[in-house]
């Protein structure tokens, strides 16, 4: 299992009849090549390029200044540095994003298994309140959530009301409120896989299973749910990628003990003007996500993910 | 026989019933948003609902620098959007149509940008344009470049999808018909791989319009909605802001369900 290999192949088993004909009438030549270049080299000079760049940049002298210049020192410390002195800030990323990516998980299974195979009629309107999130502006509903969450408000008057927190208790400006924030905006990504995997299985395999005296939470558990795996990997991935870098929930509904790492790098860089310490921390995140998504793929032992 | 039918019902409404609390979940921020655009707050840190007005409706644009933020966001989604398709579209072409050399690594250039965090992308571009000593003419430009690099790779997988599926033989059919290629291309096969260029500009669009990680760190001094959202939360959130989310919320809404009844009435 190669990281390629993630990137490969079309829908698996969408193309239908003609597939073998398809394959075989795939032309050859330049016209390929020409349909590819522009698209090719946008990404090339806009993304491989940058990704470069910030390695570099993650390794030129820390004593530099944005005004001086800096020096390639191949200062490989930086890493370490960064490493030492964001720690916190880089557990506390992984912690959240996971902590959401499970949440997603409990709250996404249920949503896409009810869309797939129970909601009959209502599938499309249900589908349409999935990404309804989506139709406005991700900001604009984090900010909403401050509202939801606010001293006075009904959730905290609830909570208190039945002693589930202290009088003086409060959701906001707590790592509750920024998780929750990132469950919420993570979530239509945890179910759109996991409903577009579900939808696929064979109804019929269930019923086989029945026939053969499973009773439901059997059938569920040795045919539905080791056949939704790759929707399961697929929204794992899709929710907690974004979860770990993102800072607007943290900033939004946290205070600076809940920091994560984007608030970090956000400010080394635009605020502190420290490019080598924020480029070092930005690639570190970048690694460590790539070695947590390909150990993830590879024990999951899934493969068509695109 | 008795208990497995109760098994049934308690797992038929027992799972709709968890769905619809999730939906729920789902839906009360937006429910908020909608509320709170008819907030008049008594002061901007004040984040509860104290008093009815339509003041925020009669007149969004009283909120300094708003409306012009929406414009410029709708100008550089517009833009991304057109360019990202056009290039997105040509690559699911080559990818699903024509034989080429280097394939997986196309395929890994595609899946890469998808699967980085914004904020690496966005540092990356940064440092970027700091080296190559242009980090002072930061804006307008440097904002599109990003936004078209991010909503490439969503266009080119939503395009090829469309486009695999698509029975061959419709093409084929077309030149048995003595159609040249050109014909075959703009008379059959555009037509019926449009639904999939289409979703992929609407995608394209609502990614670009609402993105503000990539957009920080590369905006110079032109502000967007999303930018002109994060200054005014350290503000205080005018409730203006949410007029517009509820007017984008209710434009989307109208689409998603016009462009379904659109396909029922077709499919009948």
């Amino acid at each position: 299992m190669s990281v390629a290999q993630l990137g490969g192949t079309v829908a698996p088993g969408g193309a239908g009849p003609g597939e073998q004909e398809v394959a075989q009438e795939k032309r050859r030549g330049r016209a390929g090549y020409l349909l590819l270049l522009p698209g090719i080299l946008w990404l090339i000079v806009f993304f491989i390029v940058p990704t470069i760049q910030l390695a570099a940049t993650a390794l030129y002298d820390p004593n530099g200044s944005l005004d001086t210049g800096y020096a390639m020192t191949w200062s490989f410390s930086n890493y370490l540095d960064a490493m030492s002195q964001y720690s916190d800030q880089f557990i506390r990323s992984f912690l959240y994003a996971g902590i959401a990516t499970v949440l997603c998980l409990l709250l996404g299974y249920p949503l896409a298994y009810a869309i797939a195979f129970k909601s009959g009629r209502w599938k499309n309107l249900m589908l349409v309140l999935v990404i309804a999130p989506f139709f406005t502006s991700f900001l604009v509903r984090t900010l909403a959530w401050k509202s939801i969450l606010s001293d006075n408000g009904f959730i905290v008057e609830t909570l208190k009301t039945l002693s589930l927190i202290p009088e003086d208790g409060r959701l906001l400006a707590t790592p509750v409120a920024v998780v929750t924030g990132l469950t919420y905006n993570f979530l239509p990504f945890m179910v759109l896989p996991l409903y577009a995997n579900l939808e696929k299985i064979d109804p019929r395999l269930v019923e086989a299973g029945k026939d053969l005296y499973a009773n439901g939470v059997t059938a569920f558990r040795r045919i539905t749910l080791p056949l939704s795996m790759p929707g399961v990997v697929a929204g794992t991935l899709l929710t907690f990628i974004p979860a770990a870098g993102d800072y607007i929930n943290s900033e939004l509904l946290g205070t600076p003990q809940q920091r994560m790492i984007g608030n970090v790098i956000d400010n080394l860089f635009l605020v502190q003007l420290d490019y080598p310490a924020a480029a070092a921390s930005s690639v570190l995140l970048m690694v460590a996500i790539v070695l947590l998504v390909l150990f993830y793929v590879r024990r999951a032992g899934t493969e068509d993910l695109v | 026989m008795n208990t497995s039918r109760l098994g049934r019902w308690v797992s038929d409404h027992v799972v709709m019933f968890v769905a619809l609390l999730v939906l729920i979940y789902m839906f009360l921020p937006i429910f908020f948003v909608v509320l709170m655009s008819f907030n008049d707050p008594t002061s901007r840190l004040n984040y509860e609902f104290q008093a009815f007005t339509l003041d925020n409706w009669t007149d969004p644009c009283s909120e300094a620098g708003m409306c012009a933020s929406v414009v410029k966001s709708l100008q550089i989604g517009f833009l991304a959007t057109v360019f990202a398709t056009l290039l997105g579209t040509l690559v699911a072409f080559a990818l699903v149509r024509h034989r080429f050399r280097g394939r997986a690594a196309t395929s890994l250039l595609i899946f890469l940008p998808m699967a980085t965090p914004e904020v690496v992308m966005g540092s990356s571009l940064l440092a970027l344009f700091t080296s190559a000593g242009v980090a002072g003419s930061l804006g307008f430009w440097s904002i599109l470049v990003a936004h078209i690099m991010f909503c490439l790779s969503f266009v080119v997988v939503t395009v090829k999808a469309r486009l695999a599926g698509l029975d061959s033989r419709y093409e084929q059919a077309a030149m048995d018909l003595y159609a040249n290629e050109w014909q075959t291309f703009w008379r059959v096969t555009f037509p019926l791989v449009f639904p999939g260029i289409l979703a992929a500009a609407l995608l394209a669009f609502s990614l670009s319009f609402d993105d503000f990680i990539v957009t920080n760190f590369n905006h110079g001094n032109t502000i967007t909605f999303p930018m002109f959202v994060w200054g005014a939360a350290q503000r205080g959130i005018p409730p203006q802001v949410n007029v517009i989310g509820t007017v984008m919320f209710m434009i989307a809404l109208a689409l998603v369900l016009g462009s379904g009844l659109l396909q029922r009435r077709r499919a009948r």
